[in-house]
């Protein structure tokens, strides 16, 4: 019985630090600078941006499909690896949900940054058109809200219920909110059986409706004639890309959340090992639809994908091009294939390169794109026939990630972060399984 | 049945001539009643809601307040009845005079830096010849920009005109990634269109997208119109009538008829006789401007580079 005390110790939401205080903090000013920005991009008009005619989207759009991306962590750990029956993903799964509803409350704000006229918001439900890509979007993205909010909820209503009592004495207002959120949680057969068919339902729809929110994302390019854009590769790529970046995000939490709770008795180097081996293949997979969607156009070009195949490989976005190719993928696959790679701290910055990479990576997607235009760009001032991101775009997007950041730390902070009952009830068969054995 | 139906089509087009003829004139009959008008003896003729040609003395005949049906109106959004507006580009006659640009420019009071009507310098390969393209919105039967419009602000018309309902345009800029051929314009910033917009609020008249433009709408999309409201008074697009050239024809398919102002011709022959084609085919968007090559052209390609101004498709205020 002690065992279970100090599980429960271990596992408990612990308040702040100093440096969590000042991490939060930081978050919030950071986050304050981003809608003072914003609101003078209402007043002012999207003039603020660098975006004009020709690079008609920037960082608000490739933001906000970084977070869609980042959001697919939850379909891939939670749901596959539920049904592939890796027992190994319990103390990262719900960090996963954290993850996957911050990035995906996050994407439907920043693509409303992006939107001129947010207050003709209503007009896409009053004029809604069912043959437009931004409508169905307008669809996937509530639902997916919906349902990773409840993969996260259902299945933390025992652990609330657990909550509740710790916190009884010391804490009797947390308690009381730990008791409201867990909804009479008594851990009778009736719940149970109810809250394991609820978990089983949801985490069956979230695979579906992941696939659907990365493709729709695609199709969101690939609907257009852009050359760049217009391939049918486009919804494997981006769910493939999804993978990698959802993944890489995962390992980055749950490094840092593992220090700073210290937790290294449940996420162990185990863990990183079988989740380096998963962004290993993440990685693998998405380098595979790369070459299909840039070498095979390489082969035989017509002259518009000549020129954005140059500008790629050769031209002016050949730097980046190659950074994120080489570095934020090709490099990570072959550190993550040694044993070493895959410890903690290794995998940690293998994560963190392959976050930043993959953010860059939407970058490329959008922009080298929209600036190679069927007819030439002529006409315009000299300043539009080149991108990149104003002061404003870059507040208001560093903001859109501290925001992110800061719903993943106030869940950490509140919610714990490994499943208490779950952990416990395996333990306690693994013991039975040792006595049995015995 | 179907003569029956041709008739009454017939009928409806009577009417609506007539109607368009008594929009012409700008004159509506307002306040019967409220206020005492002393008669001057003049009478002039209208066209009762009924139908009827009556007369009435022109002291009851006020200009109306607006002139434009409000946007939401089905009439803007169906169109001309039994109309398909199409353009011809002769490119054989272009030399950049750019007339067609500052008219566009000028009555559709743009204040940005990207025209609706430009006319590109072009040349597909090196060794082939370059020469000039007037470039408009292609008003596409096939239309990838309304294709994409989630809320429905871009539409098409049954006479082939692909409008903006400005004050529905959400911004989102989807159309103007959609649109191969570049032809949409964003109002990246307060228009500061002046005069226009404080004449516009003070006759109460709401803004109309048969003459977009007028006034253009912060945080939306803008777009050549092929002027609506020119047809409307039985004149040709402004880039037509400015064109000292006579490059561009414009016309109804149905009556198969183009003009310049200066010739009217077939259009079936038009294009028959100088082999006349559409841009990017390929894409299947079915463009109703065509394109006559530029061939035993009149002038030197290189007389046009004298207007020619890579960074610049509008004037500065101070210049026009």
């Amino acid at each position: 019985m002690k065992k279970y005390e100090t599980l429960l110790k271990d596992l408990a939401p612990q308040k702040f630090n100093k440096s969590g205080v000042l991490w939060v903090s930081v978050l919030v000013i950071i986050i304050l600078i981003g809608i003072i920005a914003y609101i003078d991009q209402i007043i002012k008009g999207q003039v603020v941006t660098n975006m004009r005619d020709y690079a008609l989207w920037g960082i608000y759009i490739s933001n906000f499909v970084f977070f869609v991306a980042t959001s697919f962590v939850g379909a891939i750990v939670v749901a596959v690896l539920r049904l592939t029956k890796n027992e190994w993903r319990t103390p990262l799964v719900r960090i996963a949900e954290i993850i996957t509803l911050a990035c995906i409350i996050m994407a439907g704000i920043t693509i409303m940054i992006d939107m001129a006229r947010p207050d003709r918001l209503l007009n896409l439900f009053l004029y809604a058109r069912m043959q437009s890509p931004i409508t169905w979007d307008v669809i996937i993205i509530p639902t997916t809200i919906v349902i990773s909010f409840l993969l996260l909820y259902y299945p933390l209503l025992p652990d609330l219920a657990i909550l509740k009592n710790y916190y009884k004495k010391e804490q009797p207002k947390l308690s009381k909110w730990y008791g409201r959120l867990s909804l009479k949680w008594e851990g009778n057969k009736k719940q149970k059986s109810l809250q394991e068919k609820s978990i089983k339902i949801i985490a069956l729809l979230i695979i579906p409706v992941g696939f659907m929110l990365q493709t729709i994302d695609a199709w969101l390019f690939s609907t257009t004639y852009r050359i760049g854009w217009d391939s049918t590769n486009m919804g494997a790529y981006f769910i493939s890309g999804a993978f990698v970046a959802g993944v890489a995000a995962l390992v980055v939490v749950v490094y840092i959340v593992r220090r700073t709770k210290k937790l290294e008795n449940y996420i162990t180097d185990f863990h990183f090992d079988k989740l380096g081996k998963l962004l290993a293949l993440a990685c693998l997979i998405y380098l595979y639809f790369n070459m299909n969607e840039y070498l095979i156009p390489a082969y035989t070009p017509s002259k518009g994908e000549e020129i954005h195949l140059t500008t790629l490989f050769t031209g002016s976005y050949s730097y980046l091009f190659w950074l994120v190719t080489i570095v934020g993928l090709i490099l990570p696959i072959f550190f993550l294939i040694f044993k070493k790679g895959r410890k903690p701290f290794p995998i940690f910055i293998i994560g963190v390169v392959v976050v930043i990479g993959s953010w860059w990576k939407r970058y490329l997607i959008i922009t080298p794109t929209l600036l190679h235009p069927f007819l030439p760009i002529q006409g315009v001032p000299e300043t539009w026939h080149h991108y990149f991101p104003s002061m404003h775009e870059w507040l208001i997007t560093i903001a859109t990630l501290a925001m992110a950041l800061l719903i993943i730390t106030l869940l950490v902070r509140y919610l714990p972060v490994i499943p208490i009952q779950r952990t416990a009830d395996e333990q306690a068969l693994l013991e039975t399984n040792k006595n049995a054995a015995l | 049945m179907k003569e029956k139906n041709n008739n009454t089509r017939r009928n409806f087009l009577k009417k609506g001539i007539a109607l368009g003829a008594f929009t012409a004139t700008g004159l509506a009959i307002t306040s019967f009643y409220k206020d005492e008008v002393e008669e001057t003896g003049e009478k002039v003729k209208l066209l009762s809601p009924k139908g009827e040609i009556v007369e009435i003395d022109k002291a009851y005949v006020k200009a109306p307040q607006d002139l434009h049906l409000p946007i939401s109106s089905e009439k803007i959004r169906e169109g001309f009845p039994n109309r398909k507006f199409i353009m011809v580009i002769d490119l054989a006659r272009c030399k950049n005079a750019l007339q067609c640009v500052d008219a566009c420019n000028k009555h559709h009071h743009i204040t940005g830096k990207n025209a609706w009507l430009k006319v590109y310098k072009m040349q597909e390969s090196k060794d082939t010849a370059p020469y000039w393209m007037p470039s408009t919105c292609q008003h596409c039967d096939q239309p990838a920009c309304v294709t994409v419009c989630p809320v429905d602000a871009t539409f098409k018309r049954r006479d082939g005109i692909v409008l903006i309902d400005n004050e529905r345009c959400i911004g989102c800029r989807f159309c103007m990634a959609a649109c191969p051929y570049s032809a949409r314009v964003f109002n990246w910033e307060e228009p500061n269109q002046g005069e226009i917009t404080m004449n516009l609020d003070m006759n109460h008249s709401m803004p109309s997208p048969e003459h977009a433009g007028l006034p253009s709408i912060k945080g939306t999309v803008d777009k050549c119109d092929f002027c609506p409201h020119q047809i409307d008074k039985g004149e040709l697009p402004h880039c037509v009538t400015a064109c000292p050239n006579g490059v561009f024809y414009f016309g109804d398919k149905y009556e198969d008829t183009v003009t310049n102002g200066d010739e009217t011709v077939r259009l079936s022959k038009l294009l028959e006789d100088k082999a006349g084609y559409r841009l990017m085919e390929e894409l299947n968007t079915q463009p109703s401007v065509y394109y006559l090559p530029p061939n035993n052209r009149t002038d030197d390609f290189k007389d046009g580079l004298e207007n020619y101004n890579e960074f610049q498709s509008v004037k500065k205020q101070e210049e026009s």
